[in-house]
């Protein structure tokens, strides 16, 4: 466990890739596979169902370091990070013996889930008395499953491949899907050996670079390098028809299961070794998109209604072949994969599944037109891929651009803040903000991202020195900054004080040369609702 | 309390003796406790304080104002008030204030820490009746390991960097925590190098007579040189200027007590972040508190209204004095002011 906590502070202690690259394979290196196994899951962002309810955890460190629960929370707002605060707020322990990262997690970790409160609480508190500080960091962390250090699922793969001297794709494609962190795997996934895929299997998504809105889409080059389609805002998944089974597979790779039946049974009908790339979307028919605040009911459900399934039918719309009969085409360009797309497609007809239209134009001109229809299609804005490319492992520059519409944007007021958390811990980065309601200001969005560091600093100092009233973590402040929100959509609700909820709202910039008075009404926004 | 000290605009002033303790302002009469420069305020005409910090404070402050200094336990009456200084233990010459008037005492402890410190004396309690307490660290999720275990980090780290072929970078602030690092330092590692603002503490500490290792001005370093394996110690304005590209490939390091928690150090974007403070932390707060014994206590600077409720739920009157909380940053930004009166950071 030494060793893993070690490349975890190696891992945190530096904002270099090279290093972070050397001191995973070093740890790869001298690993045992089972270890390796573990670490690969939990640096991946994998984690352990919960082991014991964070409400017990809070209750046991505040009796052990004998405070008040209120003191705890105190210190939570602080530090920001549930596991840090647990940490650092019991006295340190003594190391005991050191078992391996996966005797921790297998022989230690894992049983407490199955543990009665009474025998919870003991183990956790010799766990403490037995661990110092930057050893126990790591061990809360995976108790309470949020153990995020810098690295990303890319540089494991990375250095797992570079560890192992075979291809990253190679190793990216094995730790697709639903795999069992034992040593075994760990063997499997460094084996030089080509092994047979398991039928569930996805392939790594390719992903697609945003194209900026300032130099727009001349700079790629000529047009007709390229095919354009629509951006839909729906759920990106892979559709995979292998061994008479069907499986789906969201981009955050879950498997979801049941989730969309009609897309389940439309996809029995594909021939065995065949994986689409596409888009769910709520559809009603074939050239109406719902919005995703539609699709969104559905989400929550592992089993939808029979109520919902006709309010919200579900379609998937294909874009891309990745296996076809049985063959791995990722590398063919991307004209042959889409007229073979084109041509499987034309075998079967089903309404739940259907390939995307491209769009006609060839011009930058005329999508740009096109384009500007987005909004009343559903659509976030259009894909442009090269017809050249073949099927990439993530976001690799040049293959794959999103070119979305402007998102909206209005100018509020900043009126609670409270600490953010992580990396911005212990300063007010997190924002209400809100619009003129005749004399008062209602709130209607939180943002929390778009500032930079010493702006930041800057609202924080503001903060401290303006605060009206603090509601637990919250403070309410003076209204006096004045910031312009964008977000990309918006809709009634009736769950926000406003009636309008809006999606992915962030701060483009501080207005200094404007006084809270000059800043929007919710009537203003209002204007911005779809018909 | 409120009979010998009040809490105004200009920080807390003693109308029976007429000076304040710490103004916050410019005043004609200023008793310090220590030569931090949110302590001892620049352009007061007279201060008084405590003999061991007589060279740190005239280096800060303007020699056109009168200064006078008084042993560690020697009183002298102000007006009608008793004053004494007592050792705090946060730099050299930091002292606690004592006021007596009429047989009641305040204690007004400035920044104090009760962990080991070679380069001052250290903390002693005393008895009173109103103490005003610091609590910058007053939280339960501060607990600071003993020095040796930070020093010996320190030194490995060094060591680690010397075999890397690397420069250390160790930031401190410029009076106080600089010197405490430096006599921490295992000089047997390598050559240490200083950033003009802490070469100029370090003269007031050795003209003090503290001893510490030798120590080489970067600014008189000319030309090419080989900075690999040595270690500089420097105030952390400096981090990421253009006056760090000298030293070719560095490891940079923090040393105070916000280190204890990852955010801060993440967002100082540091290599590495070492613990060490100058400041009491939760438990050694609760035993000062204890050992001096007071009717009520007055929590200031810092985290005043979480200390102030926790001692009132344990069975001790305590107030919050003023709810300025006081985050990362304040004490050194007199440093940054200072680096650049240097001429040290030039782009």
């Amino acid at each position: 466990m030494i060793q893993f906590a070690n490349l975890y502070n190696a891992i945190d202690a530096t904002t270099k890739t090279n290093e972070k690259l050397s001191a995973l394979i070093n740890y790869f290196g001298s690993a045992s596979h089972a270890d390796a196994a573990w670490a690969t899951f939990f640096l991946a962002g994998y984690k352990l169902r919960q082991l014991v309810p964070t409400k017990l955890l809070r209750l046991w460190a505040a009796e052990e370091a004998n405070i008040p629960s209120w003191l705890f929370e105190e210190s939570y707002h602080s530090v920001g990070d549930l596991a840090e605060t647990l940490t650092l707020i019991v006295p340190p322990g003594e190391s005991a013996d050191d078992l391996s990262l996966a005797d921790w997690v297998e022989e230690r970790l894992m049983p407490l889930r199955a543990m009665n409160e009474a025998q919870q609480r003991q183990a956790v508190v010799t766990l403490w008395k037995q661990t110092p500080t930057p050893m126990r960091l790591v061990i809360m962390k995976l108790i309470t499953g949020a153990f995020r250090v810098g690295v990303s699922k890319s540089i494991v793969t990375r250095a797992i491949a570079e560890h192992a001297g075979i291809d990253s794709d190679v190793v990216s494609h094995r730790l697709m899907g639903n795999w069992k962190p034992t040593g075994k795997f760990f063997e499997g996934l460094i084996s030089k050996e080509i092994q047979d895929t398991l039928a569930s299997q996805p392939y790594p998504f390719c992903l697609a670079h945003p194209i900026e809105l300032e130099r727009g889409p001349e700079s790629l080059g000529d047009a007709t390098d390229f095919a354009a389609e629509w951006k839909w805002d729906g759920i990106r998944g892979q559709v995979i028809r292998r061994a008479e089974q069907v499986f789906i597979w969201s981009r955050g790779e879950d498997l979801m299961e049941n989730r969309w039946p009609e897309i389940e049974s439309a996809a029995q009908l594909l021939p065995n070794g065949t994986v689409l790339d596409g888009e769910i979307l709520g559809s009603r028919d074939a050239d109406q998109v719902l919005p995703f605040s539609q699709l969104q009911k559905r989400i929550g459900r592992k089993i939808a209604s029979k109520k919902l399934l006709k309010e919200v039918p579900v379609v998937f719309q294909a874009f891309d072949l990745l296996q076809d009969a049985g063959e791995d085409i990722r590398s063919l360009p991307f004209r042959e994969r889409r007229k073979r797309l084109e041509a499987l497609l034309a075998t079967i007809e089903h309404p739940h599944l259907q390939g995307t239209k491209l769009i006609d134009g060839g011009s930058w001109d005329s999508w740009a037109k096109t384009r500007d229809l987005s909004r009343e299609k559903n659509a976030e804005g259009l894909m442009i891929k090269r017809w050249d490319a073949s099927y990439e492992v993530g976001r690799v520059r040049g293959v794959w651009w999103k070119w979305k519409v402007s998102p909206f944007t209005i100018d509020a007021v900043l009126i609670y803040a409270q600490k953010g958390h992580g990396k911005r811990s212990g300063v007010y980065t997190d924002y209400t903000f809100a619009l003129w309601d005749g004399e008062s200001l209602v709130p209607f969005a939180k943002a929390y991202s778009g500032l930079d560091d010493s702006e930041i600093n800057l609202v924080d100092r503001f903060v401290r020195q303006n605060t009206r009233e603090s509601f637990g973590p919250v403070r309410s402040v003076a209204p006096a900054l004045v910031m312009e929100l964008a977000f990309e959509g918006i809709q009634r609700s009736t769950r926000h004080k406003s009636g309008i909820a809006t999606r992915f709202p962030r701060i483009v910039r501080w207005r200094h040369d404007k006084k809270p008075e000059d800043a929007n009404t919710l009537a203003d926004l209002m204007e911005m609702l779809p018909p | 309390m409120e009979q010998i000290l009040q809490s105004t605009p200009n920080g807390m002033y003693c109308a029976a003796g007429d000076f304040y303790v710490d103004p916050r302002l410019p005043v004609a009469r200023a008793v310090v406790t220590h030569a931090h420069s949110d302590h001892a305020r620049w352009g007061c005409e007279s201060y008084l304080a405590a003999k061991p910090g007589e060279n740190l404070l005239r280096l800060r402050m303007s020699s056109d104002a009168r200064f006078e200094f008084l042993p560690y336990g020697d009183a002298i009456t102000v007006g009608g008030v008793r004053v004494s200084f007592h050792p705090a233990g946060h730099i050299l010459g930091s002292a606690q204030v004592r006021l007596e008037v009429r047989g009641h005492v305040v204690l007004v402890t400035g920044d104090y820490k009760l962990g080991l410190d070679p380069t001052c004396d250290a903390w002693e309690p005393v008895t009173c009746h109103s103490m005003i307490t610091e609590s910058t660290f007053g939280l339960p999720i501060y607990r600071w390991q003993p020095q040796e275990m930070v020093f010996e980090s320190i030194n490995e780290w060094w060591r680690r960097c010397r075999e890397e072929g690397k420069c250390c970078l160790l930031y401190g602030y410029a009076v106080g925590k600089s010197q405490r690092l430096l006599a921490g330092l295992d000089p047997t590692i390598g050559k240490i190098y200083c950033h003009g603002a802490v070469e100029k503490g370090i003269g007031a500490y050795r003209r003090s007579g503290i001893a510490l290792p030798e120590t080489t001005y970067v600014g008189s370093i000319s030309g090419k040189h080989d900075w690999r394996g040595a270690m500089v110690v420097a105030v952390p304005s400096v981090h990421g200027t253009a006056w760090t590209k000298r030293f070719g490939r560095t490891s940079t390091a923090m040393a105070s007590g916000w280190m204890a928690v990852r955010g801060a150090r993440r967002r100082r974007s540091v290599d590495r972040g070492f613990v060490l403070s100058d400041h009491v932390d939760w438990p050694s707060l609760l035993t000062a508190i204890d050992a001096c014994n007071p009717e009520t206590v007055w929590v200031t600077h810092g985290y005043s209204a979480a200390v102030a409720r926790y001692l009132t739920e344990n069975g001790r009157e305590a107030r919050v004095l003023d709810g300025r909380g006081r985050i990362e940053g304040d004490e050194d930004a007199a440093d940054a002011q200072e680096s650049t009166l240097e001429g040290e950071v030039q782009p």
